[in-house]
C-alpha cells in the first residue's frame, strides 16, 4: 500500500520536480553535494510536517524554502569556505511560485556531460541530479557495483564543485562542440549495454527516463534539431519495446504489439526537427526507425527509402552498425550478393551482427554450407541465450 | 579450441570490498557461469579461495620445500578460472569481455596445449 497523502504529495513533488529544485539550489556555487544534502534535508523535514501541517498549496516553493535555508545555514557555518556571495544563493531564491522558479536542468544536463567529465559517468550523472535516481538503482542498471557507482558518482560531482565547471548553457558557436556529448549521454541512458555481463537480463530498462530527459533538453533548448531527433529516436524505438520483448527480430514483430502513441509522438518530433532543415545523425536514425514504424498501418517496409537513409548516416556517422544495416538492406533490395559484396568491404571480424547477416544472406542466396559456417561463427560470438536460440533455429532450419 | 580464462584481480580484502559488492559479484558470477553452461561452452569453472590458504611445495633442490602461501607475491592474483570450449579467439574474447571480474580486474584467456582424457594427453595444437 502507498503511504498516506502527504508522503504521496512528497513523493509526487519529488519525481516531477527533484531535477528542477536540485539544478536551482546547485547552480550559484557548483556545489551538487551541498545542494543534495539540502534537499534531502527539505523532504525529510516535508515527510515529518505535512501530515500535520498539511500539504502547502505550493509544495515546490516550500521545498525550496527549506533547502535554501539549510544550504544558507551551510554557506555561513566556518567550516565551509566558498567564494560565493551569500546575496547571489539568496536572491535565486526570492520568487517562490513555481513557475517562476527558473528552470536550469538545462545547465545542469551540460555540466553533467562536461569535457571535464568523464564520459562514462555522464549518463548516472543525469539520472541522480536530474531525476534523482540513487546509486543502488543507477548500478542496477549498469551492472556494476553500487560501491563502485556511488564512488564514481560522489568523485564526479566533486569535480564539478572543485574544478568550478558553470552552470551555462554553451554560447551559440560553442554549442556544436558540446552538444554531442549531451545528447549520447541522455542516448546512453537508452542503450544501455543490457548485456554487460552476461545472464544478468532482468534490469529495469530506463529507456523512459532517457525519453524524458531528451524531450525535457529539445523543448528547453528549442533551437537544435538533433535534440528533437534523439527524442524522435527513442520514442520511435520505445514503441516496439513490447513487441521485442523475446529478442523477436523487426521484421517478425506483431504490429499489434506496438505502441501508437508514442509512435505518433515521435512522428510529430521527427517532424519539427526536419523542420529546421539541418540534417543530422539523431534525426537519420529516427527516420530509419519511422520508416519501420510505417508497417503498423499494414503497409510494407519501404527498403529504397532505408537504403537512402542508411547510406546518409554511413556519412554522417560510419559506426559499423550502421554500415552492416545498409549490406543488410541492399541484400532487401538488389539480392543477397550485392547485400554479401558489401559485407566484404567491412572488416569487422568480430562483430557479431556482421555475421549474423553474413549467414542470414548467404541463405537467401542458397549457399547452405558457406551460412552453416557463417551462422556457426554468429553463434560462437554471441552471449546471450535468446538470441543464440534464434540463430540456432534458422541454422537448422537450412 | 579449449580455453582458459584467469580472472586476475585484486583480492577482496585487499581491495576492501564490502558486502554489497560481494553479494553483486556472486549473483553476476552465478549468472555468468549459467549463460556459459546454457551455451554449451563451459567445461569447468572455479573461483579459489584467497591464497592466505595457499601452501607452495618444492622439491627443486633435492628437498621439499612447502612454503606457506603463494608462489609469488603479487598485488593482483590469480582468483578464478572458467575452462570453456570455443570454435576460435574470436569467441573467447566475447565471453571474456562478459565475464563480471573483466569489470574490475583482468581476465587472461589462455589456450590449452594438450589435454589429458581418456587415459591419455591429446594435443590440440
Amino acid at each position: 500500500m502507498p503511504p498516506n497523502a502527504e508522503a504521496r504529495a512528497a513523493e509526487n513533488v519529488a519525481r516531477a520536480s527533484y531535477g528542477r529544485l536540485l539544478a536551482v539550489l546547485a547552480a550559484p556555487a557548483g556545489d551538487i553535494p551541498a545542494a543534495e544534502d539540502a534537499l534531502a534535508d527539505a523532504f525529510e523535514r516535508a515527510l515529518a510536517n505535512w501530515p500535520a501541517s498539511g500539504i502547502p498549496d505550493n509544495p515546490e516553493g516550500w521545498l525550496l524554502t527549506v533547502a535554501r535555508n539549510r544550504l544558507r545555514d551551510l554557506f555561513k557555518s566556518s567550516a565551509f569556505k566558498t567564494g560565493v556571495k551569500l546575496d547571489d544563493v539568496h536572491t535565486a531564491f526570492d520568487d517562490l511560485d513555481f513557475d517562476a522558479i527558473p528552470d536550469k536542468r538545462l545547465e545542469l544536463l551540460f555540466v553533467c556531460a562536461h569535457p571535464a567529465i568523464d564520459a562514462g559517468i555522464r549518463t548516472p550523472l543525469m539520472l541522480q541530479t536530474v531525476l534523482g535516481f540513487d546509486s543502488a538503482q543507477i548500478a542496477a542498471a549498469f551492472a556494476v557495483p553500487e560501491a563502485a557507482m556511488a564512488q564514481r558518482l560522489v568523485r564526479a560531482k566533486r569535480r564539478i564543485r572543485d574544478a568550478r565547471i558553470p552552470f551555462t548553457i554553451p554560447l551559440r558557436d560553442d554549442m556544436p562542440a558540446r552538444l554531442p556529448a549531451v545528447l549520447e549521454a541522455i542516448y546512453g541512458a537508452y542503450a544501455i549495454d543490457w548485456m554487460a555481463v552476461a545472464g544478468t537480463t532482468e534490469r529495469d530498462s530506463l529507456a523512459a527516463e532517457s525519453l524524458y530527459l531528451a524531450i525535457t533538453l529539445a523543448s528547453l533548448l528549442d533551437t537544435e534539431p538533433e535534440a528533437y531527433g534523439l527524442a524522435a529516436l527513442i520514442s520511435l524505438s520505445m514503441s516496439r519495446a513490447a513487441a521485442r520483448a523475446d529478442g523477436v527480430p523487426l521484421d517478425e514483430q506483431d504490429t499489434a504489439l506496438w505502441d501508437a502513441a508514442l509512435i505518433a509522438q515521435g512522428e510529430s518530433l521527427l517532424r519539427r526537427a526536419h523542420g529546421f532543415d539541418q540534417v543530422g545523425r539523431f534525426q537519420l536514425e529516427a527516420a530509419i526507425q519511422s520508416v519501420h514504424c510505417a508497417r503498423i498501418d499494414g503497409g510494407e517496409t519501404d527498403f529504397i527509402a532505408l537504403r537512402k537513409l542508411y547510406e546518409a548516416l554511413v556519412l554522417v556517422a560510419p559506426t559499423l552498425g550502421a554500415r552492416v544495416s545498409l549490406a543488410a538492406t541492399i541484400g532487401e533490395i538488389d539480392g543477397p550478393d550485392a547485400g554479401l559484396a558489401v559485407l566484404e568491404t567491412i572488416e569487422a571480424p568480430r562483430f557479431q551482427p556482421a555475421w549474423a547477416t553474413r549467414a542470414h544472406l548467404l541463405a537467401a542466396a542458397g549457399r547452405v554450407d558457406a551460412a552453416r559456417e557463417a551462422y556457426a561463427k554468429a553463434i560462437s560470438l554471441t552471449t546471450d541465450a535468446v538470441t543464440r536460440a534464434r540463430l540456432r533455429e534458422k541454422e537448422r532450419g537450412l | 579450441m579449449q580455453y582458459s580464462l584467469l580472472v586476475i584481480s585484486q583480492e577482496a580484502a585487499d581491495a576492501q570490498i564490502d558486502e554489497e559488492t560481494m553479494e553483486w559479484g556472486r549473483a553476476a558470477f552465478d549468472a555468468y557461469a549459467k549463460s556459459l553452461d546454457a551455451a554449451g561452452v563451459l567445461l569447468t569453472a572455479d573461483i579459489l579461495q584467497p591464497v592466505a590458504a595457499s601452501t607452495t611445495v618444492s622439491v627443486r633442490d633435492g628437498a621439499t620445500q612447502i612454503q606457506d602461501g603463494p608462489f609469488a607475491d603479487t598485488k593482483e592474483r590469480l582468483n578464478g578460472t572458467f575452462v570453456i570450449e570455443v570454435p576460435d579467439l574470436d569467441a573467447a574474447i566475447a565471453w571474456a569481455e562478459k565475464c563480471p571480474g573483466a569489470q574490475y580486474g583482468a581476465i587472461e584467456i589462455r589456450p590449452s596445449a594438450i589435454i589429458f582424457h581418456d587415459g591419455a594427453w591429446h594435443s590440440l595444437v
